[in-house]
């Protein structure tokens, strides 16, 4: 078992990065249960979540995982799960209840083949669509994707503080292979890390609303046990919390939980470019794909070929102006993908230019390699 | 007496939730509200220690109406969400009240893993043989040949005890009482409450309007008179036959043991963890 001091550099893999992540982001309770390939996640927390003070617990099922973690985030202490595709499946209908009551938490999907119990050891990107819209409801979600060991310790902090800012579930996926590709990095010191918290009310308890607007849109929060008494429910509810069938709350509620993100779009959308500054053609990629797509572009640029890469950390909300800026820019995009299209189907709805957006998809459990991407960037210059 | 009731509207009451509450006259329910607050009042819980938590029905919309923490969850997933409140701060007092269909259907898996786990909350499940708040469908613990709005022909599936299920399954406490027996219902509760570990009480409670009216076992009066002319101490009822019990169920405290709690057990290897670390 890797044990890292921070500050020092050491050899981990993805899932144990995003374990040292979560850690300094204050996470300090876990529920889960195992699967390939998220199952180091657990294991890890498990040794390192009690020497912190926090728990760890292995649910009955996925369902049962995410139900204790939002019970645990109410109670006021940070809180995480991880699992992969099936997993991420049961976890769905909690998702929306964490959405709706507005309960900061973070989804770690380590995506592997699918649908169903599909590949389990393989990679793939599979559940895109899904981490944005599976569950019911119009809902805002933030999901931000990994690519690289030294991401998931990073992005993991970046997808606690997110959620406790923005009182909102956050999806992180990583994938097989990010998940365990082995990486020499170096974790910042925790005086290092920043560290967000969710804003605990100031008024006296009597004059508490656990739901009311303010001028972020997101309602201060408290914590079961510090004298706030008050009701959460899954049902739309007015600004005291209680149920309400009122049109007109209804809809300010609802509004209020897309508008908080909506506030915040500057702050959520992570987008890294390589090699953009006088790119003409680029590909857009996430995740582990996007490592292969930084040595295809390197590989074109000694072509001759001006390429270069958006990367997209955030995946949702869109970066629609990251995306737009690109398209622009280039006359040709190229979107691989380990799936048939996720995040190109997202790309081309916000393709104004009417830029070529080039498709290269794989769903055959193997990686999208270098050459693969570069044999589309010479084939549109 | 009388005075008792006004204290416990008083205090632990919403006042300021928008009643009326959504059961139907005469339900059981209300009296198991009534129970359940004059336990944590006899007990002499802080308010602010407790956390009410519910699932997804008629019996589950309790945590709306009383001045506690409260979180109504998503349907059979009340004790995950409680397993969450307790072993994130183990001080708060947690009650998770649920249906029978709640607890025992969608959410049995939870029950009896929260039982073996023995993890110290309190669940209170209000047995009305149906699901009620979605029309009167069977349930499990809806009889052999009764009628339901999904078993119209009458019922061919079996009931499940769910007393004698959370003792097998592991809860170190264990009762079961009834909407009629209600002075005995604010004991048991306060014995559950009292627990350390994993304790059950299951209410037998009557929905006449979705149950009741179909298998014309009378109003909501006829029906709880019914539970004192059906319910047998459980001292009495271990010294009768199967064929003496037809038709009737046993009411008091089934288990009370004493073993390792899961919630005490981690803080035990939490603080032995950070000492090893320092
Ligand atoms: C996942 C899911 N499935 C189904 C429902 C619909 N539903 C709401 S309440 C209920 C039954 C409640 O019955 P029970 O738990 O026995 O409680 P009662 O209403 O009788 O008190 C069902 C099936 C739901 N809300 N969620
Ligand atoms: S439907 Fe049945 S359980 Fe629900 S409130 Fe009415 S009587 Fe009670």
């Amino acid at each position: 078992m890797a044990s890292a001091e921070q500050g020092q550099r050491v050899l981990l893999q993805g899932n144990e990065a995003v374990v040292h992540g979560a850690i300094a982001a204050g996470c300090r309770f876990f529920a889960g249960y195992p699967i390939t390939p998220a199952s180091e996640i657990s294991e890890l927390l498990s040794v390192m979540l009690p020497k912190v003070g926090g728990t760890f617990i292995q649910m009955e099922d996925e369902i049962a995982s995410m139900g204790a973690i939002i019970g645990a985030s109410l109670a006021g202490v940070k809180s995480m799960t991880a699992t992969s595709g099936p997993g991420f499946s049961l976890m769905q209908e909690n998702l929306g209840y964490a959405c709706i009551t507005e309960v900061p938490c973070v989804v770690v999907n380590v995506m592997r083949g699918g649908p169903s119990t599909g590949l389990p050891t393989n990679v793939s990107q599979g559940d895109v669509l899904m981490a944005r819209w599976g569950t019911h409801g119009d809902h805002p979600i933030i999901v931000l994707a990994v690519s690289s060991v030294s991401d998931c310790f990073s992005i993991t902090v970046r997808a606690f503080n997110l959620s406790e800012k923005y009182r909102v579930p956050v999806i992180l996926l990583s994938d097989e292979v990010v998940a365990h590709t082995r990486e020499s990095v170096v974790l910042p010191s925790q005086d290092k890390v920043r560290v967000v918290d969710r804003i605990a009310p100031s008024v006296p308890p009597q004059w508490y609303k656990p739901y009311a607007d303010n001028n972020r849109g997101v309602p201060d929060m408290a914590a079961f046990g510090e004298g706030y008494r008050h009701h959460v429910t899954g049902l739309v509810h007015d600004e005291r919390g209680f149920p309400t069938q009122q049109p007109k709350e209804i809809e300010s509620f609802l509004m209020r939980l897309h508008d908080k993100i909506t506030k915040g779009f500057s702050e959520i959308m992570i987008t890294k470019n390589h090699l953009m500054e006088d790119a003409e053609v680029c590909v857009i990629a996430y995740g582990c794909v996007s490592r292969a797509a930084l040595m295809a572009i390197k590989m074109a640029r000694q072509h001759g070929i001006k390429a270069g890469l958006l990367q997209l950390v955030t995946l949702f909300p869109f970066p629609r102006k990251a995306v737009d800026a690109a398209l622009r820019q280039c006359k040709a995009a190229i979107v691989p993908e380990l799936n048939l299209g996720q995040m190109a189907r997202e790309i081309n709805r916000v393709n104004q230019t009417g830029t070529r957006i080039i498709k290269h998809n794989r769903i055959d459990g193997q990686m999208i390699t270098p050459n693969e991407i570069l044999k589309q960037i010479l084939g549109v210059s | 007496m009388v005075v008792e009731t006004e204290v416990i509207r008083r205090e632990y009451l919403r006042h300021d939730k928008k009643f009326p509450h959504v059961w139907c006259p005469g339900c059981g329910n209300g009296i198991v509200l009534g129970s359940l607050l004059r336990a944590i009042h006899g007990l002499g819980l802080p308010k602010d220690d407790v956390v009410v938590v519910s699932g997804i029905g008629c019996s589950s919309r309790m945590t709306t109406y009383i001045d506690f923490n409260t979180l109504h969850t998503t349907h059979g997933r009340a004790l995950t969400f409680a397993t969450g409140v307790k072993l994130a701060k183990p001080r708060l007092k947690v009650i998770a009240v649920m249906g029978d269909g709640d607890a025992t259907a969608i959410g049995g898996n939870h029950f009896i893993h929260a039982a073996r786990r023995n993890i110290s909350i309190t669940a209170i499940i209000v047995n009305n043989s149906t699901y009620g708040m979605t029309g009167g469908q069977y349930s499990p613990t809806t009889p052999y040949g009764s009628r339901s709005t999904t078993s119209v022909y009458g019922h061919v599936e079996h009931d499940f005890s769910i007393a004698e299920l959370a003792v097998t399954a592991g809860a170190s406490f264990v009762a079961r009482g009834t909407v009629y027996h209600a002075a005995q219902l604010d004991k048991l509760l306060e014995e559950a409450m009292s627990k350390r570990g994993f304790s059950v009480v299951e209410v037998i409670s009557n929905c006449h309007v979705q149950h009741g009216r179909r298998n014309k076992l009378g109003d909501a009066v006829t029906m709880i008179t019914g539970f004192r002319d059906r319910a047998v101490p459980v001292a009495k009822a271990a010294k009768m036959t199967a064929e003496e019990m037809q038709g009737k169920f046993s009411i008091g405290v089934l288990c009370d043991v004493d073993k390792p709690v899961s919630t005490e057990e981690y803080e035990r290897i939490r603080s032995e963890a950070c000492q090893l670390k320092s």
